[in-house]
């Protein structure tokens, strides 16, 4: 229990966010961030902890976001139903990419690009189905009643944001306790070893996977609440496949907190090259750029690992073990 | 034990936080472009200036600066005792999140009204963050239908949408055809694959087979395309009478050149919302290829001295008089114009003066503005044809400057 | 509809598309081969050449297959630099770290490009640009089959120069084995600057093959950078035989598959094609089996 002390103070600190900061400029950013930081952490569970990367996670954002979204629409089913049937099918998704990667014994970079593939072939479907509104998109309307998950300020969507990254820090913090955890971080390490050890490998990294899809998708359906309008690019352009996996991997692949943190410095990142560089377009992105391979050139482990690198020889003990090795 | 890795994560993340609003209270305290004179009527400008629209999103931000210095010239707002336009530029960065994040920093810094958007998805995201505010939103070209369907008090369209467009676009063609005796019955539809091109396409398609024209074929393709090849082919195989494009610049101009490479020459090339068909830039360095090609877009009115000295201007700066320019241009005035009837930068008023405006100060052939729903009802494409190196306006008779020539001579 | 008539020039269409392409991805694929990262830069790069041309065209009055020769030298040079310099150093050898490295690398060359020449769409109008050859009733883009024929002469010529000459064999060696090519003396960090020259060289002709056809813009390398990887994947990563028949064939996919479906869903066939691939034979058609 002591373990999930960091979440509870990290979850309260960011909850009582909105009593200091009334700034709506200031919750949006943050809704922004945290969205990342989800979808994120779903990318962390399979790329960090199991090491398995993937440059596909928009084809589970995205099908979170156009479940809900068209059950909403199309069906007229409540929006917190939809979250629920968004996230199941999102996790069903990953399941069967997963299947199909993993049972062909796909690694390393290979299977990079078979999840990208798939979250390509998704998005060309998408562009092109009736059902998604192929290139008009989906417009969810504007109905501002919490049963309806709209609401009329920042403030209850920025908490929902909390809650859903805070349960994915529980989640993934009890997979690092559980036995699951232990067979997921054998696989990373060395997977003919493990398969040696008896671990079979390939129902653990679909496990991981499925629960991975399941977090990203999460991420989706919160995003079409937010933002009510979703098309083929938004929901499975490779924007997000990119954001999801930076994120955790500058603020520390394989830790708990490195989504959340890797979330929060690249966003504040974006937002302050664009103040030093003023309206001229362009100009704060080579900046954010460059940023970016000095932060990776300087801080190859991620910030949680950099971190670590600084603390005293005792505390490493306490530190998560992938990190001990990395 | 606990504790110390517990501290650990509360400091790292504490600091990241603070560094986080410091960034953004930082960012809410940027100096505005314009030194602020104390009394300015601060105004969003938003538009896609960097990413995959970046081109529309600059010359729609040059129009818009434009009307903003001339009227800060001019004197500002008069009833508002010379007050000056401060805009406040904002990148939207070619997606909805982006346009929303700029438009909570526009209304945090307390701009009275925002223009813009360009992409029907950027301003359907723009607009509603907008009404949490009942910030007023003047879309300057988005074609969307849905943008003035969602009853939203605080938005309006200066332009025309999707149904107003397809409309006039086919009741043009019918004219057009009937003029020369009927010699065009079957058409092939091009179009690219978003939002704009996948709904133009579907009315187009509902639409034709009423006013007597056969759809043979309607082919879709994304944006970015890299090349026609296959496309024409299709054309040159089902050879139909006309061939209706709706797609953005780039693809336009691919198609184009691959139709005049493989000598396809049909009765006309009528686009809708053409991307490149109506552009003076396709016309100078394509001239061949251009030649004769129709289009159904917005335009302004030839007949304004205002839209003619603004052309120059433009071409003075070495930009092309595109019609993102001249539509946030107007868009500002009309602005201009609802500030100082409101003669407050209160936003509700600036809504109400929007809500019942007859502005006639705008370059556009639309006639004084009347907004219901938000739509302003006067908006209207206009059909032009690219004839002798130029672009002339064929219909409505009213602005014309040219006769059309269809069907299209022979080679 | 499938008739010959459409059926013949859609193959001959992606063929010669399809060269374009395999000369994207071969500049890939030896990077990948080699220092076995994903070079998320390519696209950029791409982009960058194509500015480049663009400006000899427009500049210095160089006709694009004229400056072909003088692009691919200063190409080779700024890979090599870039690897040597920027992102080998960055990178610590991590693969990761190369795949963030080049990202950022993408991000800064595009976007200085949309700084320095804004947004608008460029293009040349070459008097040769609309010539076609006539073979029965169909019309060959006379660029398109120069760039055909290129194509096939580059790829030739890289392939001579990695089986006959000494650092060619270097560039295999490190490929094949890094630590037993760097105890034979093979300097690696050369090597991969090499490699990376080469690709990046190689990038340099696509795109002095592709303006007189295509336009330039900021963004108008990104389109041909999913299907790059798509060609080295099925080619074999590594490659340039491979990366050459995955190319045309991949071209002749795309084109028979957007007949078929069209432009927009045709798109998929190259996509399955991946997928299928990569489950049933991830080496690729000419790759080692790993």
């Amino acid at each position: 229990m002591k373990s999930y002390a960091p979440i509870v103070v990290v979850v309260a600190l960011l909850a009582v966010v909105p009593f200091i900061v009334t700034s709506n400029v200031v919750l949006n950013f943050l809704v922004m961030a945290l969205l990342i930081a989800l979808a994120g952490q779903g990318w962390n569970l399979l790329g960090g902890y199991g090491g398995q990367y993937s440059f596909g996670h928009a084809a589970f954002f995205g099908t979170g976001a156009y479940v809900t979204a068209i059950l909403q629409v199309r069906y007229g089913i409540n929006a917190w139903l939809g979250l629920f049937v968004g996230i199941a099918v999102g996790a069903l998704v990953g399941a069967a990419i997963g299947a199909l990667s993993f049972r062909w014994g796909l690694r390393g970079s290979y299977f990079s690009l078979v999840t990208l593939a798939f979250a390509e072939v998704l998005r060309i479907v998408a562009s092109v189905a009736p059902i998604t509104g192929a290139g008009v998109g989906i417009l969810i309307k504007l109905d501002l009643r919490p049963e309806a998950f709209q609401f009329q300020s920042r403030a209850p969507f920025y908490w929902i944001a909390v809650g859903l990254v805070g349960l994915s820090l529980v989640l993934v913090r009890a997979i690092e306790h559980s036995r699951f955890g232990a067979y997921l971080a054998a696989v990373r390490e060395n997977e003919a070893a493990a398969t040696a050890l008896g671990v079979d490998a390939f129902a653990i990294k679909l496990g991981a996977m499925t629960i991975s899809a399941a977090i990203t998708a999460a991420a989706g359906c919160f995003y079409a609440q937010y933002f009510l309008f979703l098309d083929a690019a938004i929901a499975y352009g490779p924007w997000l496949s990119i954001d999801a996996l930076l994120a955790p991997i500058v603020g520390g692949a394989g830790t708990l907190f490195g989504p959340l943190l890797g979330a929060l410095v690249v966003k504040v990142l974006g937002e302050a090259t664009k103040l030093f560089t003023g309206d001229a377009p362009g100009l704060d992105l080579v900046v954010y750029g460059v940023l970016l391979v000095g932060v990776v050139g300087l801080a190859p482990r991620g910030i949680a690992g950099f971190v670590a690198t600084m603390t005293p020889k005792r505390l490493r003990l306490l530190w998560p073990s992938s990190l001990r090795h990395g | 034990m606990s504790r110390r890795s517990l501290g650990l994560s509360r400091r790292r993340f504490l600091r990241s936080s603070a560094l986080a609003a410091g960034a953004t209270t930082g960012l809410l305290h940027a100096p505005t472009l314009l030194s602020a004179q104390g009394a300015g009527v601060k105004i969003g400008v938003l538009h896609p200036v960097s990413g995959a629209l970046s081109y529309s999103g600059q010359q729609g931000r040059l129009g818009a600066m434009l009307a903003i210095d001339e009227i800060n010239t001019a004197g500002g707002i008069k009833a508002l005792g010379g007050a000056k336009l401060e805009p406040m530029l904002g990148d939207a960065q070619s997606t909805p999140d982006g346009g929303n994040a700029e438009v909570e920093k526009m209304n945090a810094a307390g701009v009275c009204a925002v223009i813009g958007g360009y992409a029907s998805a950027i301003c359907l995201s723009a607009s509603q963050t907008a009404a949490r505010y009942d910030l007023p939103y003047l879309v300057d070209v988005g074609v969307v239908d849905s943008i003035v369907t969602r009853g939203l008090k605080n938005t309006f369209r200066f332009g025309p949408g999707f149904g107003v467009i397809a409309k006039t676009a086919l009741d043009n063609l019918v004219t057009i055809n009937d003029q020369a005796g009927k010699p065009a019955k079957t058409v092939m539809i091009v179009h690219e694959d978003s939002a704009f091109g996948a709904g133009l396409a579907k009315l187009l398609n509902a639409q034709l087979p009423e006013r007597g024209f056969q759809v043979l074929e309607t082919i879709s393709h994304p944006t970015p395309t890299r090349e026609f090849e296959n496309v024409v082919l299709k054309i040159k195989a089902r050879n139909p009478d006309l061939v209706i494009p709706a797609n953005y610049y780039n693809e336009y101009v691919l198609l184009a050149r691959t139709m005049q490479q493989q000598r396809v020459r049909p009765k006309a090339i009528y686009s809708v919302l053409g991307g490149a068909a109506s552009s003076y830039k396709f016309v100078k360095e394509f001239p061949e290829a251009a030649h004769y090609i129709m289009d159904c877009n917005h335009w302004f009115n030839p007949k304004n001295p205002k839209a003619l000295a603004l052309k120059k201007e433009v071409e003075s700066k070495g930009q092309f008089y595109t019609y993102e320019v001249y539509m946030n241009y107007s868009c500002i005035l009309l602005l201009a114009d609802a500030v100082e009837r409101a003669a407050s930068v209160d936003r509700a008023k600036i809504i109400d003066a929007l809500a019942s405006s007859t502005f006639s100060g705008h370059v556009m052939p639309y006639g004084p503005t009347k907004f219901i729903n938000g739509q302003n009802q006067g908006a209207a494409p206009v059909n032009t044809q690219v004839l002798g190196n130029d672009i002339q306006v064929i219909l409505p008779a009213a602005f014309a400057s040219a006769k059309p020539v269809f069907p299209i001579p022979p080679a | 509809m499938l008739s010959a008539v459409i059926l013949i020039p859609a193959v001959l269409n992606g063929l010669m598309t399809g060269a374009v392409y395999a000369l994207v991805a071969l500049g890939l694929t030896l990077i990948y081969g080699v220092l076995h990262i994903i070079n998320f830069a390519h696209g950029a790069l791409l982009t960058a050449a194509m500015f480049a041309a663009f400006f000899a065209y427009t500049v210095l009055g160089l006709d694009p297959y004229v400056a072909l020769f003088l692009l691919m030298p200063v190409f080779f040079v700024v890979g090599y630099a870039l690897q040597r310099y920027v992102i080998g150093p960055a990178a610590h050898g991590d693969d990761r770290n190369f795949l963030l490295v080049t990202l950022g690398l993408a991000v800064v060359i595009e976007n200085a490009l949309l700084y320095a020449f804004r947004a608008d769409t460029r293009t040349v109008n070459l008097p040769y640009a609309f010539k076609v050859i006539e073979i029965g009733n169909m019309f060959l883009a006379v660029p398109r089959v120069v760039a055909f024929v290129a194509v096939v002469a580059v790829a030739a010529a890289l392939w001579l120069f990695l089986q006959w000459t000494a650092t060619g064999k270097a560039v295999r060696a490190v490929a094949k084995e890094k630590l037993g090519a760097e105890l034979c003396g093979i300097d690696v960090a050369h090597i991969y600057a090499v490699t990376f020259g080469l690709g990046t060289a190689c990038v340099a002709v696509a795109a002095c093959l592709l303006i007189p056809t295509y336009y330039v813009n900021p963004t108008a390398g990104d389109a041909f950078v999913l299907i790059a990887f798509t060609i080295v994947v099925l080619g074999g990563m590594g490659s340039v035989i491979g990366a050459l028949s995955a190319g045309l064939f991949v071209g002749v996919v795309e084109s028979l598959s957007t007949i078929a479906l069209g432009e927009s869903l045709g798109q998929i066939g190259i996509f399955v094609m991946f997928i299928v691939v990569l489950l049933v034979r991830p080496s690729g058609l000419f790759g080692e089996r790993a």
